[in-house]
């Protein structure tokens, strides 16, 4: 992909202020989306998925601040713009859903009236056009009946019901990249599957990037084209899909493979990984935050992580990375 | 194997009462008694066995009558109709709040879903262990002490973990003592509602590895509900499928995941994301589930989101009919039999 990337994350670095200590949640976090694509953002709970999103969408808790990098979209640094220049962009270029759309969505308001407010403050749609084009949106997402759904108040509808409806607001003014936090978390596995191919079905028909988070590596895999695996607020591995499965360099992203129950026949095979995430108050951080739990640690791992070629694809943090296999074997599709 | 726990033709309906509104105070004035409202089918005559030592998955999307089914068995709630046998004994017949105090409630055991949740916050872990062998083994002073901490041995909780509450606990631990909580007693059957869901996989996997280590050990069978079906496949014997109320297949989990035979099995097997598989066309289900407030007798509960669905599911609920060890609840069944013959 050669085009200019639809956002840029560039050394992006977030820290907390708590009563206990300062967390540096985020350090040095680089990655791009091109036009387009889709990448997926995995890592365990704590591992900085959903902070990277809030801070790229400038709604990080105010106890949080941004103490390094940039965030382009376009020509415009989104950590350093001025909050009249993020609202213009929010919801217009950039969008996002959220993980819990019950929570999310404002409950004393009909849904179509949800839509219509996004339709009219960023679609370019008149007050009066608002509802028929909200009843339209919701259609599209592929609810039944949406004139009558419309009138509804989220407490009405069920759960996948409520993320179509979040689909549909954060659709609504067809923004070029969409962010979308564990969008299927808590949702069946049926409904998980089809509310993917929605939003992956619109991304391709209006050409958005989508940066998709989850801590489900299967459905990452099955729903992204390229992968960034965190841990502790580090990307410790960014590769093509295909690439990251067949042939996983980072330590850690081997362990998060090896511990997903879809790769193994039995339990027994199944890998636990060792240790867990270490504290991110602490002042004595080792560079490689995985080092403490890592097998593969050398005395080089207290040196700061290897920098990443310009231009590389297979983008590795880490000093001792795992073999590169042969690549020759093809890569196995749908059986 | 021999059964340990028989549930025939259970069923549970719920009142729609329509809440506390005049009008629907007036409403249910009109309607002439409770057995006149309309009633939500949450569990509609499910039978099925566990075997001793067995591991049996339930599985099913949300509000398809998991929970009160278990909540049902585990005799937290009442059964509308229906029989469930623990060994010998007949469990249906004393109200849910006296059998808080029979003495076969300790062969009964829940592990709930999120731990975090489901203990006491003001218990302590070591309280929270104690509670059931208090009120059920009637243990005090020395003797309580030492089957907690045997207890929480065996779970892998660290002992000076105990004095804590589960708020300073991680999610793992907060698991182990759900899991400590329910194994102290030394109970037959072990029911688990999504242990697993709120965690980590790194951390799942050794909470499973526990959970069979346990069964190992004592010889428990296990109950185990989970909408997320490669925990299942890994751990499960056999498998029971549940649509709305009534369940539609059931089988062992390795030959009902590889070849499904009812469409909504075949939809949930589809539906399952693998790591080396790239979004492809595949079985999707489209819309709603039915309503379960009254529904149609005659209508197979599935019928409007089946991709199989035929006139005959409309006129006719199809039973529950045996091929083999498996079973289904599909007119068309036969259809997709032949695949299931072809070995794997």
């Amino acid at each position: 992909m050669t085009t200019a990337p639809a956002l840029s994350v560039d050394g992006l670095s977030v820290e907390f202020r708590t009563r206990s200590g300062i967390v540096r949640a985020l350090d040095n976090v680089s990655f791009t989306v091109a036009k387009g694509e889709t990448i997926a953002l995995v890592g365990e709970s704590g591992s900085g998925k959903s902070v990277t999103a809030y801070a790229v969408m400038g709604i990080l808790d105010p106890a949080g601040s941004v103490t390094a990098g940039r965030a382009m979209l376009g020509d415009l640094d989104l950590l350093s713009a001025k909050p009249k220049e993020l609202a213009a962009v929010r919801g217009r270029s950039i969008a996002m859903i959220f993980q819990n759309p019950r929570t999310a969505l404002n409950p004393i308001r009909p849904v179509g009236r949800q839509i219509a407010d996004v339709l009219i403050r960023h679609g370019n749609v008149s007050r009066r056009a608002a509802p028929a084009h909200a009843v339209e949106m919701l259609r599209a997402v592929g609810i039944t009946d949406p004139a009558r759904r419309a009138k509804a108040y989220p407490f009405e509808m069920s759960g996948g019901m409520c993320q179509r409806v979040m689909i549909a607001i954060a659709l609504a003014a067809k923004p070029s990249l969409l962010i979308a936090d564990e969008p299927t978390t808590g949702l069946d596995v049926t409904t998980q599957a089809v509310i993917m191919d929605l939003i992956n079905d619109l991304a391709k028909e209006l050409g958005m990037a989508t940066i998709f988070i989850t801590h489900d590596l299967a459905l990452a895999g099955q729903r992204s084209a390229r992968i960034v695996v965190m841990h502790a607020g580090h990307v410790v591995e960014n590769a093509p899909t295909d690439d990251l499965f067949t042939n996983p360099r980072h330590p850690y992203t081997a362990e998060l493979i090896a511990a997903t129950p879809d790769s193994a026949q039995s339990l027994d095979e199944l890998a636990a990984i060792p240790g867990s995430l270490p504290d991110l108050r602490r002042a004595d951080l080792p560079p490689c935050r995985y080092s403490e739990r890592c097998p593969r640690k050398l005395a080089a791992c207290a040196q700061p992580l290897p920098q990443a070629m310009p231009g590389a694809t297979h983008i590795v943090a880490c000093w001792n990375p795992l073999p590169e296999r042969n690549v020759s074997a093809p890569t196995v599709s749908a059986a | 194997m021999t059964a340990l726990l028989e549930v025939a033709e259970v069923s549970r309906r719920f009142s729609v009462t329509g809440g506390p509104g005049l009008l629907a105070r007036f409403r249910r004035r009109l309607s002439g008694g409770p057995e006149n409202l309309p009633k939500v089918y949450a569990v509609d005559e499910v039978s099925f066995t566990v075997g001793k030592g067995e591991t049996v998955g339930l599985v099913g999307e949300s509000g398809c009558g998991k929970s009160t089914l278990v909540r049902a068995l585990t005799r937290l709630i009442d059964v509308t109709i229906g029989s469930v046998k623990l060994g010998s004994r007949e469990l249906s017949l004393k109200p849910a709040r006296v059998f808080a105090r029979d003495r076969d409630r300790a062969r009964i055991q829940m592990v709930f879903q999120d731990a975090g949740e489901s203990i006491n916050p003001r218990f302590t872990a070591y309280a929270a262990i104690a509670d059931p062998l208090r009120r059920l083994r009637k243990l005090r002073g020395k003797a309580l002490k030492e089957r907690v901490e045997t207890v929480a041995n065996q779970c892998g909780l660290p002992l000076q973990l105990l004095t804590r509450f589960p708020h300073q606990l991680s999610g793992g631990q907060r698991a182990r003592v759900g899991i400590a909580r329910a194994i102290a007693v030394e109970p037959d059957l072990l029911v688990l509602d999504e242990p697993t869901a709120a965690l980590d996989v790194s951390v799942q996997v050794v909470i499973l590895q526990l959970l069979q280590r346990l069964k190992r050990e004592f010889g428990m069978s296990y109950l185990f509900v989970s909408h997320d079906l490669s925990v299942v496949r890994l751990l499960c014997d056999r498998v029971l499928v549940m649509y709305l109320g009534k369940i539609v297949e059931s089988g062992p989990a390795a030959e009902v995941f590889e070849h499904p035979l009812h469409p909504y099995t075949q939809a949930l097997v589809a539906a399952v994301p693998h790591l080396h598989e790239n979004g492809s066309e595949r079985l999707r289900l489209s819309g709603e589930p039915r309503s379960p407030i009254d529904p149609d007798p005659n209508v197979c509960r599935f019928y409007g989101r089946c991709p199989r669905g035929a006139d005959a599911c409309k006129t006719e609920m199809p039973a529950l009919r045996s091929f083999g060890n498996r079973q289904v609840a599909c007119h068309f069944a036969e259809e997709f039999l032949p695949q299931a013959s072809i070995p794997s």
